[in-house]
């Protein structure tokens, strides 16, 4: 992606560098040629219609190059691989914590595999922040109350800037850190030493201990939907609208349930606003996420719900 | 290079005895005028004191960031100095320069009117910007503010604990007195052109203090109401921006982009207007397609309400949403170009001298290309995803906003001071200062277009320390650039007194404001000037004989 969008912007350069020296000569060369001499009066020109409509639409005609080239760049990094591996970024003044999916926490460095499709799935626990990286030309926005996300795939080992890019108080500057690129069997290694329960399963049990397998039961008889295969379906709603159940549809649902109500249910749903942290909610958006996909070798996770509410003060919740 | 004052010598006794500026010399006689100029010169007065203020904001900025660490200061301090650095220079110096000094000044004398249609509101919106300039004061002794100049949520309505409130409201109070001026303008120009001076006559000045004034008048409405929220958000918690509470951060950018990006029209209009006067004097022709210069400006004025949304391209709203502002950012930068290739093709054939108010409107054509293509890069959103809260976007606006807007209100401020004042600058100061600015600025920007594509951030208070070359460029550059201005300050208070005494029409340029005695009487005109001429009728003028051919070079 970085290659790309150095090539367009080199082209941005040439454009403007032709344009800028065009200007910048025609004014050198005519103030000089038609300084003031005695016995040579200004010659009264009224205007061209011909040169005003060219060089409105020939610039323009040029820009619709810019601006394609551009979207077509945006529309790509603005369009995540439906394979890539999920990685959870939280942000909060001033630091970033990554959680990857198989339980490897971070502080201020994110860990990724060359030849891989990352997919961050960035949220804020406080005010908007930025994740940038440069050596990617990728940034995207860090917002409180939702989800947003930035894909990347890493083609060269080593250590790149992350910088915080959205103003955030006291320590903006200080909220930076490393994307550590590394080969993939480097990459293995060091996933393998020091990771906590996967994030899903750490969901799984939080799905319990917060009694939400009480009502979210994995046969229909419960007081709410069952979640199976919910993540991505399109969910009708009791007011007529269908919506997309994305990363920002589950988390809504937990924060503030009544504000969509699946048709056919009930708005009994209590808030969890305040209850579950934003780490939580990354565990519980992972699980329900895990609902709706083929049980992998690897991962060998058991896709049900813990149907019994389980004792809370035997669920590790971080 | 030999640099020559050129000074015409008029006679003592073609001073006009009784002018704007012998009518009363009592205080009170200058605090309650309804005088346009006299307010100009109120405002003169004072948006010049902001502009130092703001002046000296940037130089602790430029000095903390001369090494990578945060050594000068507190970040929390930088903090505050960059936000009022902001604040300073875009509601107290860039909205109000060109139009509320040299519009106030020459806008009625350009229509042949004796005064603004409201010249008492025109006195209650220097008050306002007074009120909102002392309150601005008070908030920044009792502690300042942190939020940076765009005071986004929800960092400005729930994190920051510095003074946010008096910050909003004197940037409320401020549009206010925006507002009123941008009405007396729209009210003057329909309603007391001199009689033949029909809208095609317009000087095109006018035409484009017309287009800001639709602006001011249509655009400032909504960040005053926005900066109320944001006031009431933190007092209230009214939950209108904190998502915790209910509310969106994102229509926040939403309303502040509605008003802040088409206030950048309120800045440079006015000074594309100006280069519109000067470039026609200076090469003794019309200007090249009066028309298409005309009407480019309420183009800019009307498209320029339609892309706010392209500040926002990584904020998280929609890619369709984000394709659209792209696109029509795209659209916008025409009517740009359209005038910055007239300014140019009125120099063929034209009979050019090298006045300092000329030498500032090549700069300004000049630093205005470089700023608006490197605006049509940002415009690119693949290239914005990357560049956007960079020094690159800094650099792109400091290029349109200090080269554009600054280089339009020198060169007026040049061009009209002989108007203003009586007396003529001294020109070999004068153009010093000119290459000061013009070296000193492309030093102190130039490099920030690198140090943003290499990705520094904005806002930054320590930086990794491959950055600090360019850094220290910057830091050179902004010292070069503090002479420049420092510089006019001391030659135009001298001018006053020791200023060789001007006449009526030193440029021999066309305009209704040259007509009449420099300077003018309080009611402009002895009688009501009859227009019987277009715009820049430069073939009808001679040439002031006083004025030096240019040394070839």
């Amino acid at each position: 992606m970085a290659s790309q969008v150095d090539a367009v912007y080199i082209y941005l350069l040439l454009v403007s560098g032709a344009m800028t020296a065009l200007i910048f000569i025609a004014v050198a060369v005519l103030s000089i040629k038609y300084r003031r001499q005695p016995g040579r009066e200004a010659v009264q020109i009224e205007g061209s219609t011909i040169l005003e409509v060219s060089w409105s639409i020939i610039p323009f005609f040029v820009m619709v190059t810019f601006f394609i080239w551009g979207a077509v760049i945006f529309f790509k990094e603005r369009t995540p691989p439906a394979d890539a591996t999920e990685v959870y970024v939280v942000a909060k003044q001033w630091m970033w914590k990554v959680e990857h999916m198989e339980g490897q926490r971070e502080i201020n460095e994110l860990h990724v595999p060359t030849g891989q499709d990352i997919k961050l799935i960035m949220t804020s626990q406080d005010v908007i922040h930025s994740f940038f990286i440069p050596a990617f030309r990728l940034k995207q926005d860090v917002l409180p109350g939702r989800y947003t996300t930035l894909w990347f795939k890493a083609t060269k080992p080593g250590h790149y800037h992350l910088f915080c890019a959205e103003y955030c108080g006291t320590m903006h500057s200080g909220m930076g850190g490393d994307i550590v690129v590394m080969e993939p069997q480097d990459y293995a290694l060091w996933a393998a030493g020091g990771a906590s329960a996967p994030l899903q399963e750490t969901g799984m049990e939080l799905f319990a201990a917060f009694g939400c397998s009480t009502c979210h039961r994995s046969d229909a008889q419960g007081r709410g939907p069952n979640l199976q295969g919910l993540y991505n379906s399109r969910v009708p709603l009791e007011d007529g609208r269908t919506v997309t159940a994305d990363d920002n549809y589950v988390r809504e649902s937990i924060l503030d349930p009544t504000a969509k109500i699946v048709k056919g249910y009930m708005p009994v749903m209590p808030t969890f606003q305040g209850i579950v942290s934003d780490d939580q909610l990354n565990a519980l958006v992972a699980y329900v996420k895990s609902l709706s996909q083929p049980p992998t070798g690897t991962a060998g996770l058991q896709n049900e719900p813990v149907a019994s509410p389980a004792q809370p003060q035997n669920v590790q919740v971080q | 290079m030999a640099i020559k004052a050129a000074t015409p010598v008029i006679p003592a006794n073609q001073v006009p005895k009784l002018n704007y500026l012998t009518n009363g010399y009592t205080l009170k006689s200058w605090l309650l005028t309804t005088d346009h100029k006299r307010i100009a010169i109120l405002y003169l007065i004072s948006v010049s004191a902001f502009f130092f203020l703001g002046g000296f904001f940037a130089m602790l900025i430029r000095l903390e960031l001369l090494t990578p660490e945060g050594d000068l200061m507190q970040a929390d301090t930088y903090n505050k100095v960059f936000t009022m650095h902001g604040i300073v220079m875009v509601f107290f110096f860039l909205i109000p320069v060109v139009p509320a000094i040299l519009g106030n000044f020459v806008l009625p004398l350009m229509v042949g009117a004796k005064d603004l249609a409201f010249p008492r509101i025109n006195l209650l919106s220097w008050y306002l910007y007074i009120a909102a300039g002392v309150l601005f004061l008070h908030c920044m002794l009792s502690g300042g503010v942190d939020t940076g100049w765009t005071f986004y949520t929800p960092y400005s309505t729930a994190a920051s604990n510095t003074n946010v409130i008096e910050a909003g409201l004197a940037i409320f109070i401020a549009g206010f007195s925006s507002i009123f001026t941008g009405l007396n303008f729209i009210v003057t120009v329909h309603r007391m052109r001199a009689p033949g001076l029909t809208w095609s006559r317009l000087p095109l000045f006018i035409w484009s203090t017309y287009a800001t004034s639709l602006v001011m008048i249509l655009g400032t409405p909504v960040i005053a109401i926005t900066m109320v929220l944001v006031v009431a958000e933190r007092l209230l918690h009214l939950g209108i921006f904190d998502p915790n509470l209910g509310g969106d951060p994102v229509l926040f950018q939403h309303l502040f982009w509605f008003y802040s990006h088409p206030a950048v029209y309120i800045m440079i209009l006015p000074s594309m207007g100006v280069i519109s006067e000067i470039v026609p004097c200076f090469a003794r022709k019309r200007v090249f397609g009066y028309k298409f210069v005309a009407l480019s400006s309420v183009a800019i004025a009307v498209f320029g309400f339609l892309v706010w949304a392209h500040h926002l391209f990584v904020a998280g709203i929609s890619l369709y949403a984000a394709l659209i502002f792209s696109f029509l950012s795209f659209v916008v930068a025409v009517p740009s170009a359209i005038k910055v290739f007239n300014w140019t093709a009125t120099l063929y054939k034209g009979s050019i001298t090298y006045a300092t108010p000329m030498l500032y409107a090549f700069g300004f054509i000049g630093l205005f290309t470089i700023g608006g293509l490197t605006g049509i890069m940002l415009a690119t959103i693949g290239v914005d995803v990357h560049v956007t809260d960079t020094y690159f976007v800094i650099a792109h606006f400091h290029y349109v906003m200090v080269g554009g807007v600054l280089m339009g209100y020198l060169g007026g401020l040049h061009f009209w001071w002989p108007k203003i004042t009586g007396r003529m600058y001294p020109e070999g100061w004068a153009k010093l200062s000119a290459l000061f600015v013009f070296v000193g600025f492309n030093l102190t920007f130039f490099p920030q277009f690198i140090l943003g594509y290499l990705g520094m951030p904005r806002r930054y208070w320590q930086y990794p320390p491959e950055f600090q070359v360019l850094n220290v460029l910057s830091t050179a550059g902004a010292s070069i650039l503090a002479v420049g201005y420092l510089l006019p300050m001391i030659y135009l208070l001298w001018s006053l007194r020791y200023g060789p005494l001007a006449g009526d029409n030193p440029w021999g340029a066309a305009g209704l404001e040259w007509k009449t005695a420099s300077p003018p009487p309080t009611f402009n005109f002895d009688e009501t000037p009859v227009v019987t001429w277009e715009a820049y009728n430069y073939d009808e003028i001679p040439e002031p004989k006083e004025l030096e051919a240019p040394v070839a070079r």
